[in-house]
């Protein structure tokens, strides 16, 4: 919105206006970055829904990572949940590109989708096997950070949950965004290279993937943490 | 007066639900069953009292309940009175329906767990109304067990008493007083404003259907066969105040439907003489509108439906949004508009 500095009045969260701005900014650094992942891409909303979308003209989408590794092979890459991760060296993540054995390879669609009522990107993720069949949060477990696995045994019902997707209106899992605002906050108030609201906005999908990407096992390139220019 | 809160509480639609052909084993097969449903309540928390009239009838097997209206499913974290008020522009009574005990849609319907999957959808939801009002949702997940265990049972039993008692605590602007936060991101920190919900952001969950076919009356208006047509959001809704005058309804349908043109007559309309004349004369004229002209050929609303009633256009929003707001503080609000599909660009 504003070029003006930023301090201590940003709450952390995004204007509609700002999240299409964010993923196109978001979009293009992992474009650039060369990542083995595939593309984002921005699917723009069915034309049906624009008596509610308001100004909200998509989502991101990442489509059909395989998942090959077990939780056994991540526990040394699990991290805590934090503003601690953007500095280091990302591990190489669970998800991997397309290649390599095809049995026991489940596919993982990423959408990234603007809540109107917590002004703030939510992930959407769906699971389905090598024949794409949609797999159950119980059958993909073994797929995830063992720390995920622990949050979703101590919070069924809070943390990843199955919910209608806004626009496709079939079942995905959801994590829960609350209490993102604050953590976003923190890292994108302590990156020193945000000076302003247009920083904020223009790193925000980068910081917030770096964290919630990693609560199912996706970490971002290691590139893309590094400014553009 | 009777507060209308109590009487949204009380609110039920009859059901006539029958035993879906293809799981009746008997003969002759089973009569469908009566119930009184609440509008507030959800479709499968009624199992425990269809379930005995069919049991007999049905074949062996595991039970994965679920209902279809007309052969559509439907999908159970929707209110019931809600299901009703979309599906049914014009009101079916009884209300007939089609339970299944086998074969559950996975891939149209979110999967049910039991209780515990509505009750976290409803503390979900809770927790994101919370967000919309205070900024934060720290009242809803700093519950105690005691008062979530008190609070998800007087929704199940419809006691609005204890209801009230459970829910100020939460600070969701249901106290006495109607104090109402604005929501912290404003650049009015005025912090609370007492009587009645005059400002701040209202959680919204808003239902769109859109038809091209043209009708004069409602039971004209197509059967909704197919969910894709049928769109819905949470929205919030800010009432903004100006001076000397109050946020109506209809501001609060722009701010949400914007390019949808209102008619003024569309209370007239619906309502049908159920409003003193004068009354409706009175609110027209001051807050008249200029007709929105739409782009590629009008978009109109026909039909907007809140807890099973067509609120006139005229009426305070903070009255709405105070007294026919469902328990998880979202109100739900049921537009349906008409469109001429081949203009629209």
């Amino acid at each position: 919105m504003g070029s003006g500095g930023i301090g201590s009045s940003w709450d952390g969260t995004l204007s509609v206006s700002e999240f299409r701005a964010a993923a196109v900014a978001f979009a293009d650094r992992w474009r650039i970055s060369g990542s083995s992942l595939p593309p984002w891409s921005w699917v723009p909303v069915d034309e049906q829904h624009r008596w509610l979308s308001r100004q909200v003209d998509g989502f991101l989408s990442m489509e059909n990572v395989c998942m090959m590794r077990s939780a056994g092979d991540r526990d040394a890459a699990a991290e805590e949940m934090g503003p601690c991760g953007l500095d280091e060296p990302v591990d190489v993540a669970t998800l991997v590109p397309r290649g390599g054995s095809d049995s026991d390879v489940n596919r993982c669609d990423l959408n990234i989708i603007y809540s109107h009522s917590y002004r703030l990107p939510v992930l959407y993720f769906r699971v389905y096997s090598s024949d794409g069949q949609p797999l159950a949060l119980c059958d993909f477990e073994r797929h995830l950070p063992s720390d995920s696995v622990e949050a979703i045994v101590g919070s069924k019902w809070t943390f990843i949950t199955q919910e209608e997707h806004p626009y496709l209106k079939r079942p995905w899992y959801k994590l829960h965004p609350c209490g993102t605002s604050e953590w976003v906050k923190l890292l994108l108030l302590s990156d020193t290279s945000v000076a302003t609201r247009d920083d904020a906005v223009d790193l925000y999908l980068l910081s917030w993937f770096s964290v919630v990407g990693r609560v199912i096992g996706v970490s971002i390139p290691f590139e893309t943490t590094r400014s553009l220019d | 007066m009777e507060d209308a809160q109590q009487l949204v509480w009380r609110g039920a639609i009859p059901l006539q639900i029958h035993l879906h052909e293809s799981e009746v084993t008997t003969l002759p097969p089973p009569p469908p069953v009566h119930i009184l449903a609440p509008r507030i309540g959800y479709l499968p928390l009624l199992v425990p009292q269809i379930k005995p009239h069919f049991d007999n009838a049905l074949p062996p097997g595991v039970d994965t309940v679920w209902f279809d209206y007309k052969g559509l499913p439907l999908k159970w974290f929707i209110p019931t009175g809600v299901l009703f008020d979309l599906l049914c522009p014009e009101p079916e009574r009884p209300w007939n329906l089609t339970v299944h005990f086998r074969g559950y849609p996975a891939n149209l319907l979110l999967p049910w767990e039991g209780e515990d999957s509505i009750k976290w959808s409803f503390i979900n939801d809770l927790k994101e109304a919370a967000y919309i009002i205070n900024g934060n949702c720290k009242s809803v997940m700093n519950m105690s067990q005691a008062d979530q265990h008190d609070l998800w049972h007087s929704v199940l039993n419809g006691d609005l008493e204890t209801y009230l008692l459970v829910s100020t605590k939460l600070r969701l602007g249901m106290e006495e007083g109607h104090t109402v936060n604005l929501d912290s991101m404003s650049r009015k920190q005025e912090n609370e404003i007492s009587g009645q919900v005059k400002s701040g952001k209202i959680p919204i969950r808003l239902y769109v259907r859109c038809v091209t076919e043209n009708f004069d009356d409602l039971d004209e208006v197509p059967r909704l066969d197919n969910w894709d047509r049928l769109h819905y959001i949470n929205q919030p809704v800010e009432i903004l105040q100006e001076e000397g005058k109050y946020f109506s309804m209809e501001d609060a349908i722009g701010t949400l439907l914007p390019e949808v043109f209102v008619k003024n007559t569309v209370s007239e309309e619906v309502a049908d003489g159920a409003e003193g004349e004068e009354q409706k004369e009175a609110g027209k004229d001051s807050r008249r509108r200029e007709p929105r002209v739409c782009l590629g050929g009008a978009a109109e609303l026909k039909l907007l439906r809140v807890q099973g009633i067509e609120p006139q256009l005229d009426i305070p929003f903070s009255w709405v949004a105070s007294n026919l707001v469902h328990p998880e503080r979202f109100l739900h609000v049921c537009a349906l508009i008409r469109a001429d599909r081949e203009n629209t660009a």
